[in-house]
């Protein structure tokens, strides 16, 4: 009998294809997401050494980074000259080599991490990395994902497989039921304020408990999104009927006699009792509030009920970090968060821009107008988000309360097209990256749930959402 | 990656110290998408003037070292960010390498990934290159990796040291991609067996 094991260690272990004396591993890779930003020198360096795609039918490229989001999008002055050039070389990159492809003009086009679940790519039990650090999006699915980096994207694509060593193993417990007003965002961030964003270093993280099994697959995609920001290398949840019922019938999940295999192999992707873990964190599910970031790390996290803290309430090397977070966010010590005003509200990215997302905000704005002068934009994760939110009619009610409706892509949630903050603007963002300057050079951000986000624009400060509810 | 186990070429003397990443290629050329054609741009700013002209005065401008394919150079080479398109712009140029008596950590660990020798001489066997490659482009000198020497053009020897898993990489046109690539029976054995198992993955 084998000893017992955790979820990752089963499935790092269906994937080992050489282990070398030293305990680097060759690990087989069954999904390589690609995007236009870190992927150019990588098929470069593929032409200059002829070499091939290995397995073009298990790499799936789409732009997202720096496509515009503006509808006119298709006129291609929207984009500036660096950010056209990466996007026309993703497009020769994907032609030449034979990979599958999502162009711009392509209604499935989306943000990668939103693209590869809802076209059945990723798959319980699957490894899948991208050169983006927010892969871990697809752990949601008991799927083993993080990022790589240019040189490793080269090396996934020559030989599908990655040099790597084995992580340890970190449990994320939430017991009991959420309460109303609170969603998969405020877990994360939770999680993350608890631990910090070095608590899940050298881990990979699987998140369990009772309130992680009541979400939906658009809200554990949402909790194993930030296990990043968590420093963790990937997040996990183990699969069940809810992912099985997701992936099935979407287009690339197995169909018919493989499915029912498929299944089958599926249900042993559990984490067996008495497995080693090498840390455990267990937080109440009863006890998560709506929260909000208030600093420059996604680890400064507070409820929204709180007041902003002061340098002094924090010890070592953290009084520095909170002091220039307070300066360059403009807050004085002791505000109430609730009194901190937006000009500027974000719904979208690859941690918030899914279709449950977008009705969890059209529920708060329903029948309501946005703050006067407030900015106030929903950028859908994909184009088929975007279109299945204008079949339910939430387009709608973000056009009436006075949002901006866009096409898909990561928008605002890096500045690296045209969704920018300008120097001072503060922005209520369902992303997940508030350091300095992440959304445009002195653009402050605080990150929060599509919900909260919602009542942000409404009222035009931090706002509680259960008073709005 | 290309090989490297022999080299008679022309050495190009460049005595200044710290010469970092900045100076062999800077900023302005990184949004670039590819890793070639960045040879053009090397030592940009200490080989062209502001509107484009060639300094003279530059020795990869000079027509002796035009085509040259080392460099010998001051001290603490490649020091600065720690950029690949560094040993990028080198290799377009068709330098494959670079002698001095130190380097930069990160720059030298880039080289090797991407074909270049770096070779470290202590500081009068450095001299005793740089006075061999002021002569010109007749004065070739040859590396030779396999016997770990430099030799001037006037037959003066020098033996160097190199990491043995490193020589055996660039004498063998080896990179990460290279060595996993000769574990591709093991790739392919995992394959079948993968598609046995898992045929939906
Ligand atoms: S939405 Fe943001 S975090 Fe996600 S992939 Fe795009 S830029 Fe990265």
């Amino acid at each position: 009998m084998t000893a017992p094991r955790t979820l990752y260690d089963k499935i790092w272990d269906d994937h080992v294809v050489h282990q070398a004396e030293d305990g680097t591993c060759l690990l087989y890779i069954d999904r390589h997401l690609v995007h236009e930003v870190t992927s150019p020198q990588a098929f470069e360096g593929l032409r200059m050494t002829g070499r091939r795609v290995r397995a073009p039918e298990k790499t799936i490229a789409v732009p997202d980074h720096n496509v515009p989001t503006t509808l006119d999008r298709a006129n291609a002055a929207t984009m500036t000259e660096d950010s056209r050039i990466q996007v026309e070389a993703l497009d020769k990159n994907a032609r030449d080599f034979g990979i599958n492809y999502y162009p711009v003009s392509d209604v499935r086009q989306g943000i990668v991490h939103i693209v590869g679940p809802e076209q059945g790519w990723t798959l319980p039990g699957m490894t899948v990395v991208c050169g983006d650090s927010h892969t871990a999006t697809h752990g949601a699915f008991g799927a083993l994902a993080h990022g790589i980096g240019t040189s490793e994207v080269e090396h996934v694509l020559a030989t599908q497989t990655l040099i790597q060593r084995k992580g340890k193993n970190m449990k994320v417990e939430i017991t009991g039921s959420l309460m109303p007003g609170v969603t998969a965002k405020d877990i994360t961030l939770s999680v993350i304020g608890a631990t910090g964003t070095a608590g899940g270093t050298g881990y990979v993280i699987e998140y369990c408990g009772q309130a992680i099994r009541e979400l939906s697959m658009e809200g554990r995609m949402t909790v194993c999104n930030m296990a990043i920001e968590g420093g963790a290398r990937a997040g996990l949840i183990a699969p069940d009927e809810k992912t099985f019922a997701y992936c099935m019938g979407r287009p690339h999940a197995p169909k018919g006699a493989k499915w029912e295999a498929a299944v089958a192999y599926w249900k042993t992707l559990f984490s067996d009792e008495g497995a080693h873990w090498d840390k455990v964190v267990t937080l109440k599910g009863e006890d998560i509030a709506p929260v909000v970031t208030w600093g420059t790390s996604p680890e400064d996290v507070l409820p929204i009920t709180g007041v902003v803290p002061a340098a002094a309430d924090f010890t070592g090397g953290k009084v520095e970090a909170a002091q220039r977070s307070l300066d360059y966010m403009g807050l004085t010590p002791g505000m109430k968060l609730t009194d901190i005003k937006i000009d500027t509200v974000f719904i979208g990215s690859c941690t918030n821009g899914r279709i449950e997302d977008l009705r969890a905000a059209a529920a708060i704005l329903k029948g309501k107008k946005i703050k006067d002068g407030m900015r106030a934009m929903v950028v859908p994760g994909s184009g088929l988000v975007r279109a299945q939110a204008e079949e339910e009619g939430l387009a709608q009610i973000f056009l009436d309360a006075g949002f901006e409706w866009r096409l898909a892509g990561c928008s605002m949630c890096l500045a690296m097209n045209p969704d920018q903050l300008k120097p001072g603007e503060r922005c209520a963002a369902t992303s997940n990256r508030n350091f300095e300057g992440r959304q445009g050079r002195g653009g402050r951000t605080h990150l929060l749930s599509p919900a909260m986000a919602a009542a942000a624009a409404i009222t035009g400060h931090l706002t509680d959402v259960r008073t709005l509810m | 990656m290309d090989k490297f186990t022999r080299l008679t070429g022309i050495a190009a003397p460049m005595p200044l110290v710290n010469i970092d990443t900045d100076m062999i290629i800077p900023k302005q050329f990184l949004k670039t998408i590819q890793r070639s054609g960045l040879g053009k741009n090397l030592f940009d700013e200490m080989r062209y003037t502001q509107d484009g002209a060639e300094i003279p005065d530059f020795v990869l401008n000079q027509p002796a070292y035009r085509s040259a394919e080392i460099i010998i150079a001051g001290d603490n080479f490649g020091c600065g960010s720690s950029r690949e398109h560094a040993p990028w712009a080198l290799l377009d140029f068709g330098i494959r390498c670079v002698i001095s008596t130190s380097f930069a950590d990160i720059f030298y660990n880039n080289c090797f990934k991407n074909g270049i020798l770096p070779i470290v001489m202590p500081q009068e066997v450095v001299d005793v290159l740089m006075a061999d490659a002021r002569k010109g482009a007749n004065a070739r000198v040859t590396v030779d990796l396999e016997a770990q020497t430099v030799t001037t053009s006037d037959g003066q020897s020098f033996a160097f040291d190199v990491d043995g898993h490193r020589k055996h990489c660039l004498i063998n046109g080896l990179d990460d991609i290279g060595l996993t690539l000769e574990k591709a029976a093991s790739i392919d054995a995992f394959e079948s067996r993968n598609t046995a198992l898992r045929p939906w993955a």
